[in-house]
């Protein structure tokens, strides 16, 4: 039990960097290019936390706390995630909902670093996250609804290592809907193409990236990993809704989850590598489609019952 | 006075007007079929200031050149921008250099951020001594709700410096200002003089990446002063380097536009295919922007059978990738969501503000000095010229997608048949006080070369005009209630220079 444990936070704080290697490999593979290293985003990482902090004067401690604060609420909704087979270290009895609102947290304390820094471009960002996190969240927990009633229960843990699979054969097209929903969200969440381009240099057309262009050296590295971290439990959500299926050894379920999460490291990145970015103003159509999706999930389970 | 592409005539010769019938006439002229080529002061022998102006009518090929005497008593005249927009920076150049007010000048702002070159006391008090951009009053919006957001001149990117002011309500744009100068090397100031092998390499690095498109307009201004005619392979193969140039630059804006919408792939393929251009140019001149190729009396390096052979080989292959990638880029649905209806310029402000170059053509302006001022290789061989009809981003990737088509064809039937002849004949000495035009076209659009001969068989005053010149103020216009986020991406549309414009 306790190695299982442990072999869950092992994976949850030192495997995320390595899927933006792999979406990196990916569009680079599009693009024709050889691509940075697999490991890349750790050399990063390493290099930042070797790197002091440059402060602003103009900033308080809301600016140095931001990137802590934002960290530890993600690995502490990633504590909450059942990852493969294996229960998560925390469970309780709507763990569900300190789950969304962790990740609001850690929005929350880097749009206020954001404002914190008083230049025009954090701004324009931090006005954005906000308008588009509003959007989203409410579609995220319409999700999280669903699969609350459809497994009778609201722990994280017993949504995803219980009944889904029965769920499949009984209202499989609400999982659909679920999991398309789900992905939009999860496209807005962690800023990828095409709602926002990770990559790009262009501060006026960023919405996480410019929020978070004072930070420099650690706190850095604490956003970029906390980034990392969080689209990795978001990975781990879509996967757990889609693939049910157990073999009841949690090694090899680990094995296979290990494959499943790259699969889906390499779906991000062949989405990015194909499709150019939205306009700004189209972005709230994608969210708005997201919610309908899952409210129209929403009303089947409804009427059908559950 | 009238003259052609090339052309010359003594200083004597120009017609000196009054200062209100010269302001008549180029309004008369501009607002029927002309527009203004250029707008400068020269200072003559008697300390007055000279202002040229230089009307180009597209239809006839022939420019218009006429002039006035301003006094250095009362420096000063009434503005021609609040009648002809076009005029704006032009007359801003004249303030700042010859401390000349423009008199209802709608913005009076300083360009370059020099003093002035006749010792008189500046229209801008310490304007050399201030950082750039100055105290000067940037046009504000008043409001609660509108927000002022400044980009530059330090960019994110590895582009030039210049600074950016925009007003903004929410996300919507609602005025842009651009304000340049950090560039500014004097450049004008150094061709006057003698020394016409200094002169030559200055020309090269006028603008980087319009190194053949700038020498070639310096080579046309000397041998037209010496009068010396270059051998028809010799213009061959400068069409040849220009055309490289231009399909260089063309492919790799191309290849940034995608990177700017966020799409990928093509940006990573076009970026590989511009090395390949500027390859060709390695192979032909020994660098990869075509430094050292055009020289006053022809072209220092030939392109042999076996050469010629090679190059139609490549530019085959290049097109048949160009296409693939090409098609890639405008078939894709979420591109053209990003490309279609953004950063649009209506004809008839294109006409207004005078822009030039493929910018122009975008917007559906008939402006290719290949085609209306054709001189040297463009009189035998033709290029169709490529229209947009939208004015919009879409419409200027596309005008650069059909003219990197068009330019391949050109090479690929000018390379077979190369005109023979020898490549050089070194130029007699030049005229003394005569005033010679070039136009070329280089990619950003049409550049032009104003060379004044002194008594002593050098430079008095040379006066370089960059197609950025014209277009900067349309890329400000464009701007105008559009999102904030699509600037990256209207920017690079037009993909103006930053050097080209400060000199």
């Amino acid at each position: 039990m306790t190695i299982l444990l442990l072999l869950h936070l092992t994976i949850l704080i030192f495997f995320p960097p390595l899927l933006l290697g792999f979406i990196g490999k990916t569009k680079a593979f599009f693009a024709g290019r050889i691509g940075p290293p697999l490991l890349q985003p750790y050399y990063d990482l390493y290099k930042l936390m070797r790197k002091a902090s440059v402060y602003s004067v103009t900033t308080n401690w809301i600016f140095r706390a931001a990137p802590m604060v934002s960290l530890a609420a993600i690995l502490s909704a990633g504590i909450l995630m059942p990852i493969a087979a294996m229960k998560p270290p925390v469970q309780f009895w709507g763990d569900m909902i300190l789950f969304v609102y962790l990740f609001a947290l850690a929005r929350f304390v880097i749009i206020l670093a954001a404002l914190d820094t008083g230049s025009s471009f954090e701004g324009m960002g931090a006005s954005r996250e906000a308008t588009f996190g509003c959007l989203s969240e409410i579609t995220m927990f319409l999700n999280l609804t669903i699969l609350a009633l459809l497994s009778r229960n609201l722990s994280l843990s017993e949504i995803f290592l219980g009944g889904l699979s029965s769920s499949w054969l009984l209202v499989g097209p609400v999982l659909i809907l679920v999991v398309v929903s789900f992905f939009l969200i999860l496209l807005v969440e962690n800023s990828r193409i095409p709602v926002d381009d990770p990559e790009t240099h262009l501060e006026l057309t960023m919405i996480h990236e410019v929020m978070v262009l004072d930070h420099s050296g650690v706190d850095l590295a604490y956003i970029l990993y906390g980034k990392a971290v969080k689209l990795f439990i978001f990975g781990t959500m879509l996967v757990s809704i889609i693939i049910t299926f157990r073999t009841g050894d949690s090694l090899i379920d680990t094995a296979f989850f290990i494959l499943e999460i790259i699969a889906f490291a390499v779906l991000i990145g062949i989405v990015e590598s194909t499709m150019a970015r939205l306009r700004l103003n189209k972005v709230s159509f994608l969210l708005f489609s997201a919610f309908i999706f899952s409210v129209f999930g929403f009303i089947v389970i409804l009427v059908r019952g559950h | 006075m009238e003259l052609f592409n090339g052309g010359q005539i003594a200083l004597s010769n120009i017609k000196v007007l009054a200062v209100q019938e010269f302001r008549n006439r180029i309004l008369e002229s501009c607002h029927a079929a002309a527009r203004l080529v250029n707008l400068f002061g020269n200072l003559e022998a008697n300390g007055k200031i000279r202002i040229l102006a230089i009307m180009g009518m597209d239809e006839d090929a022939e420019l218009e050149i006429l002039s006035t005497i301003i006094s250095p008593e009362s420096p000063q005249y009434e503005s021609l921008t609040k009648d002809l927009p076009q005029a704006h920076l032009f007359e801003r150049e004249i303030a700042e250099q010859w401390a000349i007010r423009p008199l209802g000048h709608p913005w009076l702002k300083p360009l370059r951020y020099h003093s002035n070159y006749r010792a008189a006391s500046d229209i801008w008090k310490n304007i050399a001594n201030k950082t750039i951009p100055g105290e000067y009053p940037f046009y504000a919006v008043d409001g609660e709700e509108v927000h002022e957001v400044g980009v530059g001149p330090v960019h994110a990117g590895i582009i030039e410096p210049g600074h950016f002011r925009f007003q903004c309500h929410g996300e919507a744009v609602m005025h842009l200002e651009i304000q340049l100068g950090y560039q500014h090397r004097g450049i004008e100031g150094l061709m006057a003089g003698r020394d016409l092998r200094r002169n030559m390499l200055l020309s090269e690095s006028i603008a980087g990446d319009t190194s053949i498109g700038h020498s070639t307009a310096f080579c046309e201004v000397v041998e037209s002063l010496t009068g010396c005619s270059i051998s028809a392979r010799a213009q061959a193969i400068r069409a040849v380097a220009l055309e490289l140039e231009r399909l260089a630059n063309h492919v790799g804006d191309l290849g940034a536009l995608g990177m700017d919408a966020g799409f990928l792939p093509t940006s990573g393929y076009f970026g590989r295919m511009r090395g390949d251009y500027l390859n060709l140019l390695l192979a032909l001149t020994g660098n990869r922007f075509g430094k050292g190729l055009c020289r006053p009396g022809g072209v220092l390096f030939d392109i042999d059978a076996k050469m010629a052979d090679d190059f139609c080989f490549k530019l085959k292959k290049y097109r048949e990738e160009f296409k693939d990638v090409s098609d890639l880029l405008f078939a894709r649905p979420s591109v053209l969501a990003r490309f279609e209806g953004v950063g649009v310029i209506a004809l008839k402000d294109a006409k207004e503000i005078g822009l030039v170059g493929p910018v122009g053509r975008a917007s559906q302006l008939e402006c290719d000095v290949r085609i209306n001022y054709a001189s040297g290789m463009w009189q035998f061989q033709h290029v169709p010229i490529s229209l947009g009809a939208t004015g919009d981003v879409y419409a200027r990737a596309l005008v650069r997608n059909q003219e990197v088509l068009r330019s391949l064809e050109f090479l690929l039937r000018v390379l077979p048949s190369l005109p023979a002849g020898d490549i050089f004949a070194a130029p007699g000495p030049m005229k003394p006080d005569t005033l010679a035009v070039a136009l070329v076209e280089g990619w950003r659009g049409e550049i032009m070369h104003v060379g004044i001969s002194d008594a002593q068989g050098g430079f008095a005053r040379y006066k370089i005009k960059d197609p950025s010149f014209h277009n900067w103020f349309g890329l400000a216009l464009s701007m105008r209630g559009q999102e904030i986020s699509d600037f990256p991406l209207c920017n690079k549309s037009f993909n103006l220079s930053y050097s080209g414009h400060d000199l």
